[in-house]
């Protein structure tokens, strides 16, 4: 039970004959809330990708709760960026809460009563309940973030892993999303990569600057001497309020 | 027009379309929402290769395009899961060398075959009943397998990573969902031949897709539009032929009517909602 809930060793990444990933060392505790910061191409995604077994690493070991990452899917839940979703897909926000349940019954099973039953109460924690009968394609971007996020909670994981969460939301919603995120982390670990580097410090408790190598930092001590080491250009570290887009060059 | 419907041959061909509808409309819903129509056409055009090899082997056509159709499914799913990015020009290769390898094959063949066209364009003039309960059984078949999976495929196809992680065993579905495709181009094949079948799997399902949010009634929705496009170009077709002696053939007539149902589909959407 005392496992930490991501542990990365030596971690070495390449696709498509670049180094993504350079000897990568991570460990994220079962209730910690961390933020992976870094520019783009910097490998923060591919970071989640191994953590969730679907790249391998072509060196180094990768433990989720001390297990292989596939045998640990179960307990991870995923939210990728909302961006990146084909909007017109003909779906209701249900059945896309729904599908966190997938992998806990036999295939072809219908949903059971409570299936549909924590679907609805990840909905409602995630404040977009009362939109479960609507299709996707009537949501704004805050909306279907969270019922991204909905979805993940539905398998009731232990480890949250969030792709780019704030990109593309108005600073209010951003906001209050970070709290939300704040109140989930005592319930699981949660780890989330960014490049949003003020709206994310000001919440979480660690912070791991990535391009290629990693380098991790209490959030307090993240200064921009220390941003300007990771992003390779000077950079303005926002204030504890203010979420808006810090672009680091 | 009637009297079309009186007759026995006329009856078996507007059976062989209806039954052929049910497929199209199911498995064209998924093809539109997943996004795979370029796929679908290359998957039907490969199955022309197995047409020819019945021609030159000896086997029944219609199980050399069933049997192709399959292999392709699994070689562009397999490649599409592991290489992503690069699956065009492997759509492209096994759409040309379908269509390649069917007609060396012919030439290869001995004799002549006379009923090449209706593998390309269709043919309705004479339905076998063996046609008839190949089309029933992959009807039974395709909605059997959608029915019972239908959670599963809906989550691969709105989100495959997701699925993956969720548990959902996406590999072996995800081939599944390519084969039925190729089956429901196999059951196009006399209807509208396989140069038109994508139209068939795309068109009514975009339709659908304009009055409905969900899967399940898009699928009813288009293999209603597709029914009523076959039945209107048979009997256009028929009364063409009887009224002014001119022979047009139905496949061609069923997509050019399933184009204009796009076209006012889309217009009047356009007015009621003032969305693109």
């Amino acid at each position: 039970m005392s496992e930490p809930a991501v542990e990365l060793r030596g971690v070495t990444l390449r696709r498509r004959e670049e180094t993504v990933l350079e000897r990568v060392d991570l460990l994220i505790g079962r209730d910690e809330y961390m933020a992976v910061l870094g520019p783009n191409g910097s490998g923060k995604t591919s970071l989640l990708l191994v953590i969730l077994g679907l790249l391998e690493p072509q060196a180094g070991t990768v433990r989720v709760f001390g297990a292989p990452p596939r045998e640990a899917r179960g307990r991870i839940g995923y939210v990728p960026q909302h961006a990146r979703f084909d909007r017109d897909f003909p779906i209701r926000v249900l059945d896309v809460a729904l599908m966190g349940r997938l992998g806990l019954r036999p295939p072809g099973r219908p949903f059971s009563a409570h299936d549909r039953e924590v679907a609805h109460v990840m909905l409602e924690r995630m404040g977009v309940e009362r939109l479960a009968p609507r299709p996707i394609g009537a949501l704004s971007g805050g909306e279907l973030q969270r019922v991204l996020i909905a979805r993940a909670l539905t398998s009731e994981p232990k480890l949250l892993l969030l792709d780019e969460p704030a990109a593309g939301l108005d600073e209010r919603i951003g906001t209050s999303l970070w709290e939300q995120l704040e109140a989930l982390s005592r319930e699981m670990a949660v780890v989330l990569v960014s490049h949003d580097i003020g709206a994310i410090s000001a919440h979480v408790q660690r912070v791991a600057c990535l391009n290629r190598s990693l380098f991790v930092h209490d959030a307090h001590e993240l200064t921009p001497e220390v941003l300007e080491k990771i992003y390779g250009a000077p950079v303005t570290l926002l204030a504890h309020h203010d979420s808006s887009k810090g672009d680091p060059r | 027009m009637i009297e079309a419907l009186s007759q026995p041959f006329f009856q078996r061909v507007l059976l062989a379309g209806l039954l052929a509808s049910l497929a199209c409309g199911v498995i064209g819903t998924w093809v539109v929402a997943r996004r795979m129509a370029t796929l679908s056409g290359g998957l039907s055009h490969a199955a022309f290769g197995g047409v020819g090899l019945g021609y030159l082997v000896g086997f029944h056509p219609m199980l050399g395009a069933a049997g192709f159709g399959v292999a392709s499914a699994l070689v562009v799913g397999l490649a599409y899961r592991r290489l992503g990015s690069g699956i065009d020009t492997l759509i492209s290769m096994i759409w040309a060398v379908g269509m390649a390898l069917g007609i060396v094959f012919i030439a290869l063949a001995p004799g002549y075959a006379p009923d090449l066209g209706s593998y390309l364009f269709g043919s309705l003039l004479f339905v076998p009943w063996s046609y008839l309960w190949l089309v029933a059984g992959l009807d039974v078949l395709i909605c059997g397998v959608v029915w019972v999976v239908f959670k599963e495929l809906q989550a691969i196809a709105f989100d495959e990573e997701f699925a993956e992680i969720a548990g959902v065993r996406v590999e072996p579905l995800f081939l599944m969902l390519l084969s039925l495709t190729a089956l429901a181009t196999v059951t196009l094949i006399r209807v509208v031949g396989i140069i038109l079948a994508i139209a068939l799997l795309t068109v009514p399902a975009a339709i659908a897709r304009h009055w409905s949010d969900s899967l399940a009634r898009m699928m009813v929705i288009a293999s209603a539009v597709c029914a009523a496009a076959t039945t209107a170009g048979l009997l256009l077709s028929w009364s063409l032929a009887d009224s002014f002696g001119v022979s047009a053939p139905p496949g061609p007539l069923v997509i050019l009517l399933v184009a204009l149902l796009y076209a006012i589909s889309a217009a009047v959407r356009h007015r009621l909602r003032g969305a693109p």
